[in-house]
């Protein structure tokens, strides 16, 4: 083209619109524009408004507690999926023992989860990551849910309770909430760390040697038995009084934990955390963990890991449960929150750190 | 292999197209999935890790047949500026496409996560670090926006070359020149 001409408009206007077009639709696949979608951040960011801000730590589950041990397979698991960390073996585990809510400095006296997540490693290099909670079932189904129910228990600064015009109609629009505080209000409250079951919460589906797919959840049972907090007591225990239990613990001897692996029936709900498996079930027993040691958060190797359920090895892959992802995404953002803010002293370190020095 | 002076050698060009269409795939794949907590997010994070290590493997054989074969010369009536500005953003769009996938895999060994391709597990080329992952991440999203507008400017030089200049620029990387 000479370059006396003036460009053919119709030439430079397609060239804009291609251009147009890509931007556009990127700002539409990052949801700036277009439908609302709830991203990461937006449940980070309602867990914040709900339990206030703590830099530097887990949005959820900012109070915790570093601990190692390690599987020992027994290689039953085999027959429900080819995990590595289903043959016969010992591997290595680090976990977090931690209690719901974002305030590391809470006390431990509430009726809230009580959690044990789990790295385990297998040789190959694959990684099995769990996150799990005292109780089998969770109060929502899926991130809308937990968004909204954020929002409506979020204390009132005048009274420091959930507003009831906001909590009534979500309980209302939730009655698999109202099931689950029914369900807390009544279940055991484990008195230690130790002795408390933990609940995978999702189904995952496991696949066996042959390719036959199930859906699975399981469980971690203690051989600690069980027994249970005073309820009507909570706000007498002391600040750190399930932290230090499982340190005194720990110096006396391990603690261990079943694996069960337990098999979905027909007609069993496997995308819905809120519904439990009722009545007999396949059960596979795949071994042993053995807890062996504690570290506070800032010497351990759990702080700056993300427990994220769905980094899983080959042979277990997530279901079709909405959590799962939600899950995944809440708990990155979180990390990618904390890890820019810096990491910080754990409140159970500083605890004991207070009163050694005394 | 014989081909055309004012054109890219064949190769290069199949590569290119393939990889022009990957690069903008991971670019809306990756604001996608950060962009949502909903079901699609494990369905996008399954294919961004895959396709990122792809395009890894394929720019690293595309710089050195490039570097081999070279170019073709530029329009000598384009001005010595603009000839500048075309060379500058060809390395910035091979750099991005180098350091892109490296700053994901660095990224995530420095956030402790396991780095697993197809199945394989990669192995960290970073030490676990917290700061270190913070920094990663954030210049995995800046780097990302700037490539995305290199392209949006790439994509837009091409076709004025192709549809106002009418040089043979654009046809170099699509159809070639009749011998």
């Amino acid at each position: 083209m000479p370059a006396h001409e003036k460009p053919p408009l119709a030439s430079m206007a397609l060239i804009g619109a291609v251009a147009t077009t890509l931007s556009l639709g990127l700002a539409w696949a990052g949801g700036l524009i277009g439908p609302h979608r709830i991203s990461g951040g937006d449940v980070a960011t309602a867990l914040e408004d709900n339990g206030g801000r703590y830099p530097g730590y887990r949005r959820a589950h900012a109070k915790g507690l570093c601990f190692s041990g390690s599987f020992a397979a027994n290689g039953e698991g085999t027959a429900l999926s080819t995990a590595a960390a289903f043959r016969p073996g010992s591997y290595p585990v680090t976990g977090r023992f931690s209690l719901g809510g974002g305030n590391p400095l809470a006390s431990d006296g509430r009726n809230v989860f009580h959690s044990m997540a789990l790295v385990l490693r297998t040789p190959d290099g694959q990684e099995w990551r769990m996150a799990m909670d005292h109780t089998p079932i969770f109060p929502v189904a899926d991130v809308p849910a937990f968004v909204g129910l954020q929002k409506a228990s979020t204390p009132d600064p005048k009274t420091g309770k959930p507003d009831p015009a906001l909590m009534k109609p979500f309980l209302a629009a939730h009655p698999e909430v109202t099931a689950f505080q029914s369900y807390m209000a009544k279940a055991v409250l484990p008195d230690s760390f130790a002795n408390a079951t933990y609940y995978s919460i999702n189904a995952f589906r496991f696949t066996d040697a042959a390719g036959t797919t199930r859906f699975v959840r399981w469980q971690f049972e203690p051989e600690a038995p069980l027994t249970g907090l005073d309820k009507a007591k909570l706000a007498d225990l002391p600040r750190d009084a399930l932290f230090k239990e499982m340190i005194a613990r720990t110096a006396k001897g391990p603690s261990r934990w079943h694996l069960k692996l337990v098999v979905a029936n027909p007609g069993d709900v496997t995308d819905k955390a809120t519904v439990a498996w009722t009545g007999p079930h396949r059960s596979v027993e795949a071994g042993m963990l053995t807890l062996t040691a504690v570290q506070p958060e800032e010497q351990g190797a759990c702080r700056d890991l993300n427990f994220d359920p769905t980094i899983l090895p080959r042979g277990i892959s997530p279901s079709d449960d909405p959590l799962l992802g939600a899950r995944s995404k809440t708990y990155s953002s979180s990390f990618n929150r904390r890890a820019g803010e810096g990491a910080h002293p754990s409140a159970i370190g500083q605890d004991i750190a207070k009163e050694t020095a005394r | 292999m014989s081909r055309h002076p004012k054109d890219f050698h064949p190769l290069l060009r199949l590569l290119h197209w393939l990889m022009a269409l990957m690069v903008l795939a991971m670019m809306f794949i990756g604001v996608g999935m950060v962009s949502t907590a909903g079901p699609l997010y494990p369905a996008l994070l399954a294919w961004h890790r895959p396709v990122g290590i792809a395009i890894l493997v394929l720019v690293l054989i595309r710089l050195p047949l490039r570097l081999v074969t070279g170019a073709p010369p530029l329009p000598a009536d384009l001005p010595p500026p603009q000839k500048l500005v075309a060379k500058a953003s060809h390395v910035l769009l091979y750099a991005s496409m180098v350091a892109m996938p490296l700053i994901g895999w660095a990224m995530l060994s420095a956030g402790g996560y396991p780095v697993v391709v197809g199945g394989l597990v990669l192995p960290p080329i970073l030490p676990h670090d917290l700061a270190i992952y913070a920094l990663l991440r954030w210049a995995h999203t800046v780097i990302a926006l700037l490539f995305f507008a290199l392209v949006l400017a790439h994509l837009s030089a091409a076709l004025m070359h192709g549809l106002i200049r009418r040089d043979g620029v654009l046809r170099s990387m699509t159809s070639g020149h009749r011998r």
